[in-house]
């Protein structure tokens, strides 16, 4: 499979369906793990990565039965498709950036990945749409038992599976669940939000944007702490905590309809009329507008869209998406027209015909 | 012996900064490494548990000299360095320094002890791992020096601990 071909697609978490899926978009999983033959990331010099890949290599074929994953040297990448998998959420930031040996195996669903030698030799990742953390734990546990009978893992039966940041060390689990919420943003709730996440040892951060700004209202929500609480306790605890995070959202969300009906259908008209029609627009402004048109959807103000749409349109009109998809490298200016040409024609593309275009 | 970048006193932490690929030494003395690794303002959205992890190695009083001379047989690696770096060097590390990690632990987790999900495959075979990654390192070493007759016996070694076990 040649990385081109992913554009033609969305991964399928972003479907739009699942539990809740109108304010939670996807539940992830991410287990770290590391071979106990070899040193840590950072400490591994060039033939010990060239091993671990290998061996990591060899043993994903080995599991071509149940998953048939596709395998790419991120080294040997140039930046623009590190960036798509970035974008795709298939590999870290840091797996991008970073130097040496290292790369991904992913099956084409795109809802299991594995880094290698990222931070720990292992990164192993399950997603699926909408609020669905047990399906996505039973997927992560076969598969981290298939690995693991081929591979010796680094454990240590005081301090659990050992890796190279004590913050991971444990069970090496990251639970997240990623979350749409333009109400509690609009209504200025979020740092209430943050505030109680962050007693119960909850991270929050936005999904999108440089830096430290969020953008498009979305936000993900994990776990911090890694050891001395099982893997089923650590999901749990976050499975108690999102459904009220999505309460507060459809109450917010509910008061806006009801005390401010007209501004908030004027407003998410105003954002599908821009994306409609706009000739060069930023990744910033359309962030925020697409967010707009998902809630207005999501309230029932806009019907002649598609969720899944929506959701892809979030990851279609990315940096590196728009150049795949157009096939020649952009600079930003030419980026900004060229997501705007791309918004035109899939926003109107599924428009009923009544008339007036 | 280096002074500190922000004052005259000697510098006794060494820190190596990369950014965008690029190495940057920073020596500092005890006091202005404490407020240098200490999170600041400009960072509000960083994980919180990493951030503990700098703020604890930063302010760790306690037997610095014993900390120097301690190193992991395995990957060279001292607690020292793991002051600087914020990794560990390699999977006997969590074994070499266990005290001193307890209370990074404790800080960190508030927990010091793993009860979660356990490897289905026999313990034992993680300490034959370890033994690999000695031998690997002697090899390194071997090689470097050119003693190319004790590498192909560490190699034959490595080869027959890489063995599977015996089911």
């Amino acid at each position: 499979m040649r990385l081109q071909e992913l554009t033609k697609t969305s991964g399928e978490w972003l479907r739009g369906t699942g539990p809740d899926s109108d304010i939670v978009i996807s539940s992830r999983i991410r287990l770290a793990r590391n071979l106990a033959q070899f040193p840590f990331g950072n400490r591994a010099d060039k033939h010990e990565q060239q091993e671990i890949e290998e061996l990591l290599c060899q043993y994903f074929q080995k599991l071509k039965g149940k998953w048939k994953f596709h395998y790419f040297n991120v080294e040997e990448l140039d930046n623009l498709d590190r960036q798509l998998l970035v974008e795709r959420q298939l590999i870290s930031r840091e797996l991008a950036d970073s130097e040496g040996v290292r790369g991904v195996a992913f099956v084409r669903k795109e809802n299991i990945s594995v880094m290698v030698n990222e931070e720990d030799h292992l990164r192993i990742q399950a997603i699926q749409s909408g609020f669905s953390l047990e399906k996505v734990w039973k997927e992560i546990e076969r598969l981290d038992d298939a690995i693991e009978e081929h591979v010796d893992y680094a454990f240590h039966q005081n301090f659990g599976y050992l890796t190279a940041c004590p913050t991971n060390v444990g069970t090496g689990i990251r639970v997240s669940v990623m979350m749409h919420l333009p109400a509690l943003v609009i209504t200025n709730q979020m740092e209430k939000v943050f505030r109680a996440l962050s007693k119960i040892n909850l991270a929050v951060r936005g999904v999108y944007g440089e830096g430290s700004q969020p953008m498009g209202d979305f936000y993900q929500i994990s776990n911090q702490l890694t050891l001395g609480k099982s893997e089923q306790e650590i999901i749990r605890n976050l499975q108690a905590v999102v459904p009220n995070i999505i309460d507060y959202e459809r109450q917010a969300r509910e008061a806006l309809v009801k005390e401010s009906r007209q501004e908030l259908h004027d407003k998410v008209s105003r954002a599908h009329g821009i994306l409609k029609t706009a000739h060069t627009i930023s990744s910033e402004e359309t962030m925020h507008l697409l967010s707009s048109i998902r809630m207005g959807f999501n309230l029932g103000l806009l019907d002649d869209l598609e969720i899944n749409t929506i959701n892809e349109l979030f990851i279609h009109t990315q940096p590196a998406h728009l150049q795949k998809i157009r096939g020649s490298s952009l600079d930003s200016a030419e980026r900004n027209a060229e997501r705007a040409k791309f918004l035109r024609k899939h926003l109107r593309a599924v428009e009923k015909p009544n008339g007036d275009h | 012996m280096k002074k500190c970048q922000k004052c005259s006193k000697p510098a006794t932490v060494h820190i190596t900064e990369i950014e965008k690929h690029t190495p940057n030494e920073i020596h500092l003395c005890e006091t202005h490494a404490q407020q240098y690794l200490s999170p600041g303002e400009e960072q509000p959205a960083q994980n919180t548990a990493v951030s503990i992890l700098a703020q604890y190695l930063s302010t760790g009083t306690v037997e610095l000299e014993q900390r120097e001379i301690k190193s992991c047989p395995m990957c060279d690696m001292t607690f020292s360095d793991f002051r600087d770096q914020q990794r560990l060097g390699c999977p006997h590390d969590y074994e070499v320094f266990q005290e001193e990690l307890h209370p990074l632990l404790e800080t960190i987790h508030s927990e010091t002890t793993h009860c979660g999900k356990v490897p289905k495959r026999a313990p034992g075979a993680s300490q034959r791992r370890v033994q690999i990654i000695k031998l690997r390192n002697d090899l390194k070493r071997a090689i470097a020096e050119e003693n190319f007759e004790d590498a192909a016996n560490l190699r034959d070694q490595i080869h027959n601990l890489e063995q599977p076990l015996p089911e």
